[in-house]
C-alpha cells in the first residue's frame, strides 16, 4: 500500500505540473507534449486502478493518435515560433489565477477536499480486462449496446460531414 | 501435448520459486538480445543488399566484413557531437530518446517460449516467457507503436530545418494512416484467437488446421492465422508494417533523393545512432508480433522429430528473422512511392480491403460456430473445466494458484460455450 501512495503522489505531481507547464508554455510544439505527458500520467492511473483496458486505449487514441494530429496541424500551420503566439498586455493571466485561487477557495469553503472518497477496498484485479469490459458493454442483458452503436454512428457521420465540407466537389 | 519442449523444470530450485522469476529472465534475454542483434541485422541487410545487386558488399573488416558495423559504431562513439546553433534544445536531445525507448518496450509483451514447470504434487503448468503477461498484450504493444512516432515528429522539428521538418510531417501523417490498416488486421487474427494476450493467440494456433485433420498437423504451419484468417490480413500487416517502420518502399520520411536524410539530417554522432538502433529495434518488434501472430510464434512449422527437438524461442527468432529478411528483400526491390500512391495505397486500398475482410471472417466464424454469439456469458467460476476438445494447452493443465491468474484467462471464453 505504501509503494502505491508513493507512485500516486509521484504521479500526482508529475501529471499536475504538466497540465500546469501545458496552459503556461507560449511555445505550442511544448503545450501539446506536455499534454501528452498528462495522458501518459492519467494512462498509468488508469493502469494503478486496475483499468488495464482504459490505460492502454487511453494511450492508444489520445497520446498516439490525436496529438499526433495537433502535432501535425501545429506544424503544418509553422506556429513554431513563440513570438507569433504571445499575448502582450493582456489581463487573462491574471484573471485566470484569480478565478483559479477562488475555485480553490470555495472546495475548502464547501469542506469537499477533506472528505473526498477514499477507496478502502482492494480493487480487483481483473476488474479493466477485455473481457469484463466487453461483458459490461455488450451483455444481452446489459442496456448499453444500442447507445455505443449510436455513439459509433453519430462519429461517423461526424467524419463524413468533416470530409464534405473539406471537399466541396465531392 | 506440452508444445515441443522436452525440459521440465521444478517450481521450487534450492527454495527458490522459479516461475516468479520468468518476467526477469524475458526482460534481459529481451533486452540483450534486441542491443545484441541489432548490429547483426544491419550485416544482414548489406550483405543481402549486396546479394541482390550483384556486388561483393562490406569484405574489409573482419572476415565478409562481419566487424564493419563495430567498426562504424566505435566510429559514431567518438565523433564529435555537432549541433546546429538554432535548434530546440531539449527536443533536439528528447527525439533520439523517443524513437529508441517505445521500440524497446514494444517488446515486453512477445511470448518468446513456454516454459514447462513441475509442481511439487507432481502436476505440469506451463509459463509464457514473456516480460508481461497482461491482458492487454496486443493493444499495449500497438500504444507503443503509436508512441514511436514522436522521436521521428520532434526531431523534425527541433532542427530547425526545413527538410526536416517536412520529413517529420510526412512521418506522421504515415503512421496515422496505416495506423487504421494495421488494427484491422491484427483484428482479424484477435477474432480468431478470441483474446488480446500473445500468448493465447500463440495457443490458440496450437489446433488441429480442420476438423478432422490427422493428428500431427497439430499446431503446424496449417493451423497458424496467416492461412485461416485467410492470407489478406497477413498481407495487409506486413504493408503496414513496413510503412509503420518508415522502410523502403515507404521511406518517404527519410527520403534522400528529395530531403537530403529527411528527420536526421541534423542528427550526428550517437544521436544518429540511436535512430538508426530505433529504426531496427521497431524492425524486430513489429515483426515479432508479425510471428506471435500470424505465423505460430514459438510453434515448430510441424511436429516430427527434427523441428520438435529445437527449442521455441529459436523458432521465434527463425520466423522474425524471416521478417527482417522481407525488409531487407523489399528494400532491394521496390522502388520508392510517390506521397500520393502511399496515401492512396492506405486510405482507398488497405482500409476498406481490411473492413470488408474483418466482416468476412467475423461472418464465417459465425457460421461455423453459431454458438458463439448468443451464449449467455456465464460468471467466471474459478477452476472450471473447458468443454471444448481442442483447448488451448495452457488451459487444459491443471494450474496451481499461484500462477492461476497469469492463464486463466483464457478461460472465459470457453464458458461463454455453455448453453
Amino acid at each position: 500500500m505504501t509503494f502505491e501512495i508513493v507512485l500516486f503522489w509521484i504521479l500526482a505531481l508529475v501529471s499536475v505540473g504538466a497540465s500546469i507547464l501545458m496552459v503556461a508554455n507560449v511555445n505550442p510544439v511544448r503545450s501539446a507534449l506536455f499534454l501528452v505527458l498528462t495522458f501518459l500520467c492519467v494512462a498509468v492511473f488508469y493502469v494503478m486502478l486496475s483499468a488495464q483496458f482504459i490505460a492502454a486505449v487511453q494511450i492508444i487514441v489520445y497520446a498516439g493518435a490525436i496529438m499526433v494530429l495537433f502535432l501535425f496541424v501545429i506544424m503544418l500551420l509553422n506556429l513554431g515560433a513563440p513570438q507569433a503566439l504571445r499575448e502582450r498586455g493582456t489581463l487573462q493571466p491574471y484573471a485566470a489565477v484569480a478565478l483559479a485561487l477562488l475555485f480553490i477557495l470555495a472546495l475548502l469553503g464547501s469542506n469537499s477536499l477533506v472528505t473526498l472518497p477514499h477507496a478502502q477496498v482492494p480493487v480487483d484485479p481483473n476488474l479493466g480486462t477485455v473481457q469484463n469490459i466487453g461483458l459490461k458493454l455488450f451483455a444481452q442483458e446489459q442496456p448499453w449496446l444500442f447507445p455505443f452503436e449510436v455513439t459509433s454512428i453519430l462519429l461517423l457521420v461526424a467524419i463524413v460531414g468533416a470530409i464534405v465540407m473539406a471537399k466541396r466537389k465531392v | 501435448m506440452l508444445g515441443q519442449l522436452a525440459i521440465v523444470f521444478p517450481e521450487y530450485w534450492a527454495g527458490i520459486h522459479l516461475p516468479s522469476l520468468v518476467p526477469y529472465v524475458a526482460l534481459v534475454g529481451i533486452l540483450v538480445f534486441i542491443l545484441a542483434i541489432v548490429p547483426g541485422l544491419i550485416w544482414i541487410e548489406r550483405v543481402v543488399i549486396a546479394f541482390m545487386q550483384d556486388r561483393s558488399g562490406p569484405n574489409r573488416v573482419g572476415p565478409r566484413g562481419l566487424l564493419q558495423t563495430i567498426a562504424d559504431g566505435v566510429k559514431l562513439f567518438f565523433k564529435e557531437d555537432f549541433r546546429p546553433r538554432s535548434v530546440d534544445l531539449r527536443l533536439y536531445y528528447l527525439a533520439p530518446v523517443m524513437a529508441m525507448i517505445p521500440a524497446l518496450a514494444g517488446g515486453a509483451v512477445l511470448p518468446l517460449q513456454n516454459l514447462t514447470f513441475r509442481h511439487p504434487d507432481g502436476s505440469l503448468f506451463t509459463v509464457p516467457l514473456m516480460v508481461g503477461n497482461v491482458n492487454i498484450g496486443l493493444l499495449y504493444i500497438l500504444a507503443m507503436s503509436g508512441l514511436q512516432v514522436y522521436g521521428v515528429v520532434l526531431a523534425g522539428w527541433s532542427s530547425n530545418n526545413k527538410y526536416s521538418l517536412l520529413g517529420g510531417l510526412r512521418a506522421s501523417a504515415q503512421l496515422i494512416s496505416y495506423e487504421l490498416s494495421m488494427g484491422l488486421a491484427l483484428l482479424c487474427g484477435v477474432l480468431m484467437a478470441g483474446s488480446l494476450q500473445l500468448d493465447h493467440v500463440v495457443a490458440m494456433q496450437n489446433q488441429l488446421p480442420f476438423p478432422g485433420a490427422p493428428e500431427i498437423l497439430r499446431g503446424s504451419f496449417l493451423s497458424w492465422f496467416w492461412l485461416k484468417t485467410g492470407l489478406i490480413p497477413v498481407i495487409i500487416y506486413t504493408i503496414a508494417m513496413i510503412a509503420e517502420t518508415n522502410r523502403a518502399p515507404f521511406d518517404l520520411p527519410e527520403a534522400e533523393s528529395e530531403l537530403i536524410a529527411g528527420f536526421h539530417t541534423e542528427f550526428s554522432s550517437m544521436k544518429f545512432a540511436m535512430f538508426f538502433m530505433g529504426e531496427y529495434a521497431t524492425m524486430l518488434t513489429v515483426s515479432g508480433l508479425n510471428a506471435a501472430m500470424f505465423w505460430g510464434g514459438a510453434l515448430p512449422p510441424i511436429n516430427i522429430v527434427p523441428f520438435t527437438l529445437i527449442p521455441g524461442f529459436v523458432w521465434f527468432i527463425i520466423k522474425v528473422m524471416f521478417g527482417i529478411f522481407f525488409y531487407v528483400w523489399l528494400r532491394a526491390t521496390l522502388p520508392r512511392l510517390r506521397y500520393d500512391a502511399l496515401m492512396n495505397l492506405g486510405w482507398k486500398r488497405m482500409l476498406p480491403l481490411g473492413l470488408v475482410w474483418l466482416f468476412v471472417i467475423a461472418s464465417v466464424n459465425l457460421a461455423l460456430e453459431p454458438g458463439k454469439s448468443d451464449a449467455a456469458p456465464a460468471p467466471l467460476a474459478p477452476g472450471a473445466t473447458p468443454r471444448r476438445p481442442m483447448a488451448p494447452p495452457s488451459a487444459r493443465l491443471p494450474v496451481p494458484l499461484s500462477t492461476a491468474s497469469a492463464t486463466s484467462a483464457a478461460k472465459p471464453r470457453e464458458d461463454n460455450r455453455t448453453p
